[in-house]
């Protein structure tokens, strides 16, 4: 972890890729209420792009609108050089983007298995008559996922839970089964709703490193929403940062550190 | 090893068997005492009498629990229409019976017409998914995220709306199941046993046959395929369904889908027994103390409920129905349920409510 906040620190600014998603002045009302005014920022291909900001800053109504949950009323969402108007969630996760929620949300009756092998929803694609006699391609098909899920569990080290129920897994170990969910799916772009939070430091560390691990091992795009600034400034190639639905800093940790506006975000100012 | 006389003493009354049957037990002595006490042989016509007859005519017991089997099989095929829905889209669907009412017409009516018995069955099987696909865009789809209660009231709404499209295509009279044409079996099967004749109609056997399998095929695809994972994905959190990529609106076709199929096999087979007509939709409430027995979202609760509500009901009938008048078959089932919400309220295998504070 160290040597790649290093890298990071290292690399002024840092051009991953080519641009894989980009918001272009995004403004998102519910009602009378301005959840996101006017904002516009891009990940690129392979990086790791954080979104901070404090509490009501429209970071998670950003992810969304970026995976369909929300439709922003102005403003124009590019994702792989494709405009896309009023995407439907399914239809996101058809197009690679896989996501996490801030508040776990997990199939709770439902084992750990079965919870990742849900991720391979769109990747099944045999028919309902198979399906229904789950007999021939179906059969061989449901092996091969299976194959995928476990080796997705290998990697998030979670095979003793394997085949309990979610529900009853404490809340560390729940965000990791949501983990392997989302990269059951072989995402392009990976959002994470606050993967960290109400996390102890040992389970912090971990879930870092498998963020890291998902990053560099399979190139995965990944835009993170987090409040622990230490993971923030560690984690990430750039920084977009967000207050009351207004875009105040974007751009490297070290420069949105430094930036005033941000300070006074997040420590208050006197008026 | 620890001193044993530090030790708490330990609580007879918590273990639930011991407590029942301290409970059994006063009951038992009450009943001795007040036979004692009961010179019109009220208690003992109640608590004593019915067992003997048990006892005495074996035969008559014996035919008295197969038809309450057969018809708790019936209800608990009604009551899985109504845990497929629940369970896939957290719908409590009022319209299940009128459903089986209007498959069972469809097909009749299609075979009035002159189509062939087993082409009006895929003919039936046809209006009944284009009647999903219909609920879904006219109904559940611009109800999305609205709170459960409406989407309750709107199948209240589907309710009605069956009712007089059904009326007005095939009229409002009790109509004959074709029951012969489609090969179910006629006529009775009588079994020399326990010292008489138990006597079991082909067609109940049929059903009983039929319902089970039924049952089997759905748990398995519940259980084992990626359709029946993402049925139990979108039951549980409807919002990570979609993020991984399962489209609601399929998943809620398919659930309604599959409730049509079990409406009308529910509905060939009560048709079979009775006859066709607006009045099953009644019979498809007893599914509610059903539920309320075996829990909403479990399908075997829905089974096992269906029998002890079906052969509860029966032998309430015969044994302690005449002390009373009779009749007691039509609220006998709700009392049975009544008794369950007021001990556990989940049922016998829903889900246990566990509210974190």
């Amino acid at each position: 972890m160290n040597a790649h906040s290093m890298a990071v620190a290292g690399t002024p600014v840092t051009h991953k890729g080519e641009v894989l998603l980009s918001v272009e002045n995004v403004s998102l009302r519910f009602g009378g209420v301005k959840a996101i005014t006017d904002v516009s920022f891009d990940i690129r291909k392979g990086e790791i792009r954080a979104i901070i900001g404090p509490n009501g800053a429209g970071k998670t109504s950003m992810l969304n609108c970026i995976n369909g949950f929300y439709h922003p009323q102005e403003g124009r969402i590019t994702y792989k050089g494709v405009r896309r108007a009023k995407v439907r969630p399914h239809q996101a996760a058809a197009a690679g983007i896989a996501r996490t929620f801030q508040n776990v949300a997990l199939f709770k009756g439902m084992s750990t298995l079965d919870n990742i092998m849900t991720g391979r929803t769109l990747k099944m694609r045999k028919g309902f008559f198979w399906q229904a006699l789950r007999h021939g391609p179906a059969m061989s098909e449901e092996i091969e996922h299976r194959k995928v899920v476990e080796d997705i569990i290998d990697f998030l080290q979670i095979q003793h839970i394997r085949k309990l129920p979610v529900g009853k897994l404490p809340y560390g170990l729940q965000k990791r089964v949501e983990l392997g969910r989302a990269l059951a799916m072989e995402p392009e772009l990976l959002l994470l709703d606050e993967p960290m939070a109400g996390m102890n430091l040992e389970e912090k560390e971990d879930m870092c490193r498998f963020i890291l691990d998902v990053n560099n091992q399979f190139g995965t795009t990944i835009a993170l929403i987090e409040h622990d600034m230490g993971v923030v400034m560690d984690l990430s190639d750039r920084v977009v940062v967000l207050e009351y639905g207004r875009k105040i800093a974007d751009g490297t940790p070290a420069e949105v550190k430094a930036d005033q506006r941000v300070i006074d975000a997040y420590l208050g100012v006197a008026h | 090893m620890s001193d044993i006389a530090a030790q708490p003493a330990p609580n007879l009354l918590a273990n639930g068997w011991i407590k029942a049957g301290l409970i059994v037990i006063g009951l038992v002595a009450a009943a001795l005492i007040g036979a004692r006490l009961d010179p019109t042989g009220t208690i003992h016509a109640i608590f004593v009498d019915p067992f003997n007859q048990m006892v005495q005519a074996p035969d008559l017991l014996a035919q008295t629990i197969w038809e309450g089997l057969v018809s708790g099989v019936l209800y608990a095929l009604i009551a899985l229409g109504f845990v497929l829905i629940f369970k896939a889209s957290g719908v409590f669907n009022f319209a299940q019976g009128i459903m089986v009412v209007f498959a069972a017409l469809t097909l009749v009516g299609l075979y009035e017409k002159g189509v062939p018995a087993f082409l009006a069955v895929i003919l039936t099987l046809g209006v009944m998914f284009a009647l999903a696909v219909t609920i879904e865009r006219v109904v559940l789809r611009p109800l999305v995220n609205q709170p459960d209660i409406i989407l309750f009231m709107a199948t209240f709404g589907i309710t009605y709306f069956l009712i007089g499209f059904g009326e007005s295509l095939f009229g409002g009279n009790p109509k004959q199941m074709i029951a012969e044409q489609l090969l179910l079996p006629k006529g009775a099967i009588d079994l020399k046993i326990l010292g008489g004749i138990v006597s079991l109609q082909k067609i109940d056997i049929a059903a009983a046959i039929i319902a089970s399998l039924m049952i089997a095929v759905l748990a398995l695809f519940f259980q084992y395929t990626r359709i029946g994972r993402a049925l139990r994905a979108v039951a549980d959190s409807h919002k990570a369904a979609l993020s991984v990529g399962i489209s609601l609106n399929q998943i809620w076709v398919i659930v309604w889908f599959t409730a049509g199929i079990v409406a009308l096999i529910t509905g060939i087979m009560w048709g079979a027994r009775s006859d066709v007509s607006f009045a099953l939709e009644i019979v498809a409430l007893k599914a509610l103390p059903v539920l309320i027995l075996g829990g909403f979202t479990s399908i075997p609760g829905a089974i096992v409920g269906g029998l002890i509500i079906g052969i509860g009901e029966k032998l309430g009938e015969f044994y302690w129905g005449p002390l009373i008048g009779g009749g007691i078959e039509s609220w006998l089932a709700y009392f049975i349920a009544l008794g369950f919400l007021l001990f556990r309220p989940q049922g016998l295998f829903g889900d246990k409510i566990i509210e974190r504070i």
